[in-house]
């Protein structure tokens, strides 16, 4: 009889590791790969250095006038002048310190959501979703607090693109969870009627029909001298808009979760709102965090939309600045500020969905 | 039923679960015909039969997982009908084990047996935790409560999941094939759990194919065979004395003569 001897572990052949062996494989594992990577390193040889001349090296960056932008790069004194109406809009100088209160405050508030040992997040969440936005409107719009009056119609610039974007998606969530809910219920067909011919609706119809719907024809159905305010219907509408987005992606978590989750927690007893709000939503909404974050970037840039029945979001400041005959021909600079400042929202938010995500993932 | 059994068990009261001329259908697929079954107080019943039988339905239309159409079904003395009130009374007093766990993955081990306890019984959250903890003991893996089900082994999941049901202090048992997703070295711990709970005087009803469980907790053996039940008896006679060809057939298929 013959023990089984166990052969030595060997070392990997040198090809295969070290920067050799790296590059080996990934860019030049053939002839065809070889092309490949030479083109890639020739485009960006032509593309990259004149963007960084234009963009950083060769602009001018401090003034007060068109004077100052004496050089071939770019003029970012056309941003910095401007910079004050981009983010606030025609929001009064001297009453700025109020919005920056609420973007701070709001700042604050969210901090202790990130951190682990915060025992009271839900609350928090709750008053940040539900009772934070009223007290957010009252001092921005100051009747309510004895403050000077700001009419929407003077908010603007990026801080009007995060209040549209963001009530859009908070208020758009529980709206989506209760129609993917509705959808799915199928011993209910009435209710599953109106929730799948609501979602096909808003699903079917482009954001711009709906804005321009809102503030073209809302006001037809309403009763004579009758005022409902501009950003309130442009809110109403992006919303139900974007709850039929949310709708479709929470339903596709929905589905996601196996029968024998279901049958486990009416085996146990939980009726129907304790089985979904404590085992059904909780999966389900996890498995859709970057279904819904990608609807949010989304929305993010379509609030550029609501230009177009005369609300300033970000967008809307550059595009009023450069019709200034003082700034006339800086589209470019204007253009790639506001391209530069979506992309960086967008980017961290896709980012953190993806920390989430991880997270979750290593959670169980 | 045996005449012995009938006679042992003619006090009405003790009458746990009773199957009068039940039927169901899926669609048009008569799965379920004629079932009539009456199982009393602390009595421990096996159902087994080939595949597709409809063991798994009978059991499931116990606890209303799946509906019946014809006939009538007592729990407890409650009849199970479309009145909801009933079926949650129900549901709070029977426990069901499935083959594949469905354990809740987003909870930890001891979430998800306090769960039930704290929102359908509404115990304080204290006084739940302190019965799980108990339970775990019981089916001897404590030192799980704060891991995940997707951390444990299939064993543990299934004794994890035997646990979160008893937590409800349930008076019937049902078990739908609980080994059967189970690795061979894991059968023993989960039965082992199961005959634990059998001494404890617990009324089961449990789908299984493990014949040596039958053997030595079953009271009564019950074989169903195309949505009826052909035979029942008690385990001796069951296996060594079957009267219907189809449960010989069946036995020799399973016991491997
Ligand atoms: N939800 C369902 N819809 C239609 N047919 C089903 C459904 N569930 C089970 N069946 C059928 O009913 C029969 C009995 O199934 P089941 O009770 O699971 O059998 P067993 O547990 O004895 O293997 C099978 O033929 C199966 O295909
Ligand atoms: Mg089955």
């Amino acid at each position: 009889m013959s023990t089984f001897e166990r052969g030595p572990d060997l070392p990997p052949p040198v090809t295969q590791v070290g920067v050799i062996g790296w590059l080996r494989r990934n860019l030049f594992s053939s002839w065809l790969y070889s092309f490949l990577t030479l083109l890639a390193l020739y485009l960006v040889w032509i593309v990259v250095p004149p963007v960084i001349n234009w963009a950083l090296l060769d602009a001018s960056w401090s003034g007060t006038a068109r004077e100052d932008c004496t050089s071939d790069g770019a003029c970012w004194v056309f941003v910095s002048v401007r910079f004050n109406q981009f983010m606030y809009g025609f929001y009064p100088e001297a009453q700025q310190w109020r919005v920056n209160i609420i973007y701070g405050t709001l700042f604050l508030l969210m901090t202790p959501l990130f951190l682990k040992a915060f025992p009271w997040k839900t609350a928090l969440g709750g008053f940040i979703i539900f009772v934070y936005p009223f007290i957010a409107y009252g001092l921005l719009d100051g009747a309510w607090f004895g403050l000077e009056v700001v009419e929407t119609t003077r908010w603007g610039g990026l801080s009007l693109t995060l209040i549209l974007a963001g009530v859009g998606c908070v208020a758009a969530l529980p709206l989506g969870i209760i129609l993917a809910l509705g959808r799915r219920a199928t011993d209910m067909p009435a209710a599953k009627s109106l929730c799948v011919i609501f979602i096909e609706f808003w699903r079917g119809v482009p954001l711009i029909t709906v804005l321009f719907m809102s503030s073209v024809m809302l006001p037809l159905f309403l009763p004579e001298g009758v005022q409902f305010d501009k950003l309130m219907r442009a809110l109403i509408g992006i919303t139900l808009f974007q709850s039929a987005y949310m709708a479709e992606v929470i339903r596709g978590g929905l589905q996601a979760i196996p029968k024998g989750q279901y049958e486990a927690a009416d085996a146990l007893g939980l009726g129907y709102w304790k089985k979904t709000g404590l085992i059904v939503l909780p999966q389900a909404m996890k498995i859709v965090i970057p279904g819904i974050v990608n609807t949010f970037i989304a929305l993010i840039k379509d609030t550029t939309l609501v230009l177009i029945i005369g609300l300033f979001e970000l967008l809307g400041m550059i595009q009023n600045a450069l019709n200034d005959p003082n700034w006339l021909g800086y589209a470019t600079e204007g253009y790639a500020f506001t391209a530069l400042t979506f992309w960086i929202i967008c980017f961290s938010l896709s980012r953190y969905s993806m920390r989430i995500e991880r997270k979750l993932h290593t959670g169980h | 039923m045996s005449d012995q059994a009938q006679s042992h068990h003619d006090a009405v009261d003790d009458v746990m679960i009773e199957l009068r001329g039940m039927h169901k259908w899926y669609d048009k697929f008569h799965v379920l015909k004629d079932i009539d079954l009456v199982v009393h107080k602390g009595e421990r019943i096996v159902v087994c039969g080939p595949s597709g039988s409809g063991k798994s339905t009978m059991i499931r239309c116990i606890n209303r997982l799946e509906e019946h159409q014809r006939g009538q079904i007592f729990v407890d003395g409650v009849e199970l009908t479309g009145d909801l009130k009933h079926v949650e009374q129900i549901r709070k007093e029977v426990g069901m084990v499935f083959q594949h766990f469905n354990l809740f993955p987003h909870l930890t081990v001891l979430d998800n047996l306090t769960l039930a306890p704290i929102w359908v019984r509404k115990l304080p959250r204290k006084e739940a935790e302190a019965a799980a903890m108990a339970l775990l003991e019981k089916v001897k893996i404590p030192e799980q409560a704060k891991k995940y089900p997707g951390q444990l082994s299939g064993g543990q999941q299934q004794r994890v999941a035997i646990a979160r049901s008893l937590c409800m202090n349930p008076k019937i048992m049902l078990f739908d094939e609980p080994t059967s997703a189970l690795d061979p070295e894991m059968i023993k711990e989960v039965l082992d759990t199961m005959v634990e709970l059998a001494e404890t005087g617990m009324t089961m009803i449990c789908v299984t194919h493990e014949m040596g469980f039958a053997k030595t907790v079953a009271n009564r053996v019950i074989f169903m065979d195309e949505g009826e039940i052909i035979e029942e008896n008690e385990p001796h006679e069951f296996f060594n004395n079957p009267k219907q060809d189809r449960t010989k057939l069946f036995l020799s298929q399973i016991l491997g003569h």
